[in-house]
């Protein structure tokens, strides 16, 4: 399509940047007019200019901890993390056979997992523009393996439509597509969307309709081999006698629509879940452990911090050994990256000005639950032909997720059996015992894949409000609490710059931490080396 | 003393039955059919607002989350606040305005509950678990500390 005369658009722009500087300009243009846009990431960070044998402490050893660690001591600073937990990582972590997990209340889980078996409580999925985070796992060599988030195969579920049937995705997407179109097809055709669509566009539309839709030579959407060619068939095409291929029945329009089955679709088209998504091989936590190898000579492990102090000569940690918490201890350094969870940090005593204060309190935590179940079959993949990806319903364990890898296998395998978050139920399902969570979710879970009750084995959950190290998922921001507090918080205050999802606009994602640490390592350095 | 706190827990809230039912489906798989032909979810709050009315059920099924099956809070990296014996509850409107607009990592409920929600569990707490602060909280409380 031209356009209007007068009006350069943005492709006409590129068009012309390209044919006069190269395609290196024009994708510097493209780039700077968001259109190949991905998380920032400008590549690996270069910290030019002499530190001075500055010291740095760094407080929390979860990716934000780890990242700023790594640079700096490479840029020739001394470095030092102190760490609550009892091993690398924070929120990148896995559960596996023998691993015991203590929630707050007390209540301890022992992982009994199958060897070689896992679970991510955390982060599980990487899209495939957090380029930082991709780029430290090629550099730290980090193997990394498809996440499958749209699986046709898998199920959409109410309770109350279908006769609480589980929907395959294939015919709900499909048969909305198919049909929306065929609607719009006919408003076209009865040339009701004359001011929308010029006459010369008409004829375009309408065969892009046919074309998106599956619709026929009329433009409707029925059982036939067009439509089967997309949402499958009643019978699939075989070979031999009687291997003619039988269309199936679409899904009412008026029974998708009042299903709201719909309303999971968009989990397929955000752009946080686009294709490619990935997942390390072997669990989450190898990204965790890939940056320990780098600098887990300077992590100080089971260290609680209980008051931060700054004056003009540097920074004062005090925290406590959990191990001997009657003795505080101190550590003291030129300058301090502080990624302590902003629900933990507003309880510390800390030396910053009363905007970056402001700003530690104005941020909650999100809830969050996930649980993990393990099966003595992969009746998913042998009975439902359902290899990775997710199916989603509205029971209240949000979520049935299938394993990644290991298809086709007569193993064992793990389902994530419930997923919630940010909604009333993640505190309903915090509310109650670790065991209670699990066998909700093998009944619930039940209602989609009668398997679970002769196939269930062993599960373990993690309530993320119930979490010692983090109390809460991540940091909940609303646009008001943005725009009042955010820039407070990043900002470097005296000797102090804080680090973590939580200071940056990807909450609840490993590259916002990534991105937050590599920015305040950068502006951190720019003043040391200013000096 | 598990098993108490969990029945302490469960008392009077809906969720009790569903999850002795669970259990007793993980167990004994020959009560499957009679498990599924209860009602198992209705206690838990479908979308974007918590369905439990009453001070304890709300208490039970959210709060205890974070201050646990006996208000006493919790301890890691950070504390959750005991409840319990807490003279911040003194002023009811004080804990009225934690509930409805958060305080630093505390969510604020103020938009998943409705005032009566608010009033009850506020009432509830400043009642129970040693707090003994017989001036009841009002709708008009809570409508004051929606900001």
């Amino acid at each position: 399509m031209q356009s209007e005369d007068g009006i350069v658009t943005r492709r006409d722009l590129l068009s012309l940047i390209g044919a006069l500087s190269g395609s290196a300009a024009m994708y510097q243009a493209m780039t700077s007019l968001g259109l190949a846009a991905d998380s920032g990431y400008k590549g690996p960070i270069k910290l030019d200019g002499d530190p001075k044998g500055a010291s740095v402490l760094i407080l929390g050893a979860g990716l934000a901890g780890m990242t700023a660690a790594l640079e700096l001591r490479k840029a020739g600073y001394k470095v030092r993390i102190l760490e609550f937990n009892d091993r690398p990582g924070g929120r990148n972590w896995t559960l596996r056979r023998g691993d015991t997990y203590t929630e707050l209340g007390g209540h301890m889980q022992t992982c009994e997992f199958e060897e070689g078996l896992y679970f991510n409580p955390g982060p599980w999925r990487i899209p495939y523009h957090h380029r930082g985070l991709l780029d430290y796992c090629k550099r730290l060599g980090v193997a990394l393996e498809p996440f499958i988030q749209l699986n046709h195969n898998a199920f959409l579920h109410s309770s109350d439509a279908f006769g609480g049937v589980p929907q395959r995705i294939r015919d709900i997407k499909t048969d909305f597509q198919g049909q929306v179109s065929e609607l719009l097809a006919k408003v076209v055709q009865q040339d009701k969307l004359d001011e929308a669509v010029s006459k010369q566009d008409r004829e375009m539309l309408l065969s892009a309709l046919r074309s998106w839709g599956a619709l026929d030579a009329n433009y409707a959407y029925k059982a036939n081999l067009i439509s089967g060619n997309f949402r499958g068939y009643a019978k699939g095409p075989g070979g031999g006698l009687d291997a003619k291929p039988v269309p199936g029945e679409p899904i009412n329009l008026s029974d998708i629509v009042k299903s709201r089955l719909w309303r999971h679709l968009q989990n397929f088209a955000a752009y946080r879940f686009q294709s490619t998504m990935f997942q390390p091989v072997g669990g989450m936590d190898m990204i965790g452990k890939a940056f320990a190898r780098e600098v887990g000579d300077l992590i100080d492990y089971e260290k609680k911090v209980t008051a931060i102090k700054q004056n003009d000569g540097g920074v004062t940690v005090t925290y406590v050994d959990l191990k001997a918490p009657a003795t505080p201890q101190l550590a003291k350094a030129d300058w301090c990256i502080c990624t302590i969870p902003l629900s933990i940090l507003s309880q510390i005593p800390t030396d910053v000005g009363s905007r970056m204060k402001a700003a530690i309190d104005a941020v909650s935590y999100t809830s969050s639950v996930k649980v993990g179940l393990q099966f003595k079959r992969r009746f998913w993949e042998e009975d439902e032909a359902i290899y990775g990806g997710i199916t989603y319903t509205d029971l209240p364990i949000g979520q049935i997720a299938y394993p990644n890898s290991g298809y086709n296998t007569a193993r064992k395998g793990i389902l994530l059996g419930a997923y919630v978050i940010d909604n009333p139920v993640a505190y309903e399902l915090t509310s109650m015992l670790p065991s209670e969570r699990v066998a909700l979710a093998v009944e619930l879970g039940s209602r989609i894949h009668p398997q679970y009750r002769h196939e269930y084995e062993n599960g373990i959950s993690v309530a993320w409000h119930r979490v010692p190290f983090t109390l809460g998922c991540a940091g909940y921001w609303t646009d008001q609490t943005r725009a009042e507090h955010y820039d407070n918080l990043c900002q470097i205050d005296g000797r102090i710059v804080l680090a973590g999802e939580h200071a940056s606009y990807i909450p609840a994602w490993q590259e916002g931490a990534i991105l937050s640490s590599l920015d305040a390592v950068a502006r951190l350095h720019d003043r040391v080396v200013k000096q | 003393m598990g098993r108490m706190r969990q029945a302490k827990a469960e008392a009077g809230a809906a969720i009790a039955a569903a999850v002795s039912a669970a259990f007793c489906l993980v167990s004994f798989t020959a009560c499957a059919q009679e498990v599924r032909s209860k009602a198992l979810d209705p206690g838990f709050s479908p979308g974007s607002v918590f369905v439990e009315k009453d001070g304890e059920t709300l208490f039970a099924r959210i709060c205890q989350g974070c201050h646990m099956v006996d208000a006493r809070g919790a301890t890691g990296a950070g504390t959750y606040p005991s409840l319990a014996g807490n003279s911040n509850l003194q002023t009811g409107a004080y804990a009225v305005a934690v509930v409805v607009n958060g305080q630093r990592g505390m969510p604020p409920f103020g938009s998943e509950m409705s005032n009566d929600q608010i009033v009850a569990v506020v009432n509830y707490v400043r009642t129970h678990f040693g707090n003994r602060y017989m001036d009841a909280v009002t709708v008009e409380d809570v409508r004051a500390a929606r900001r």
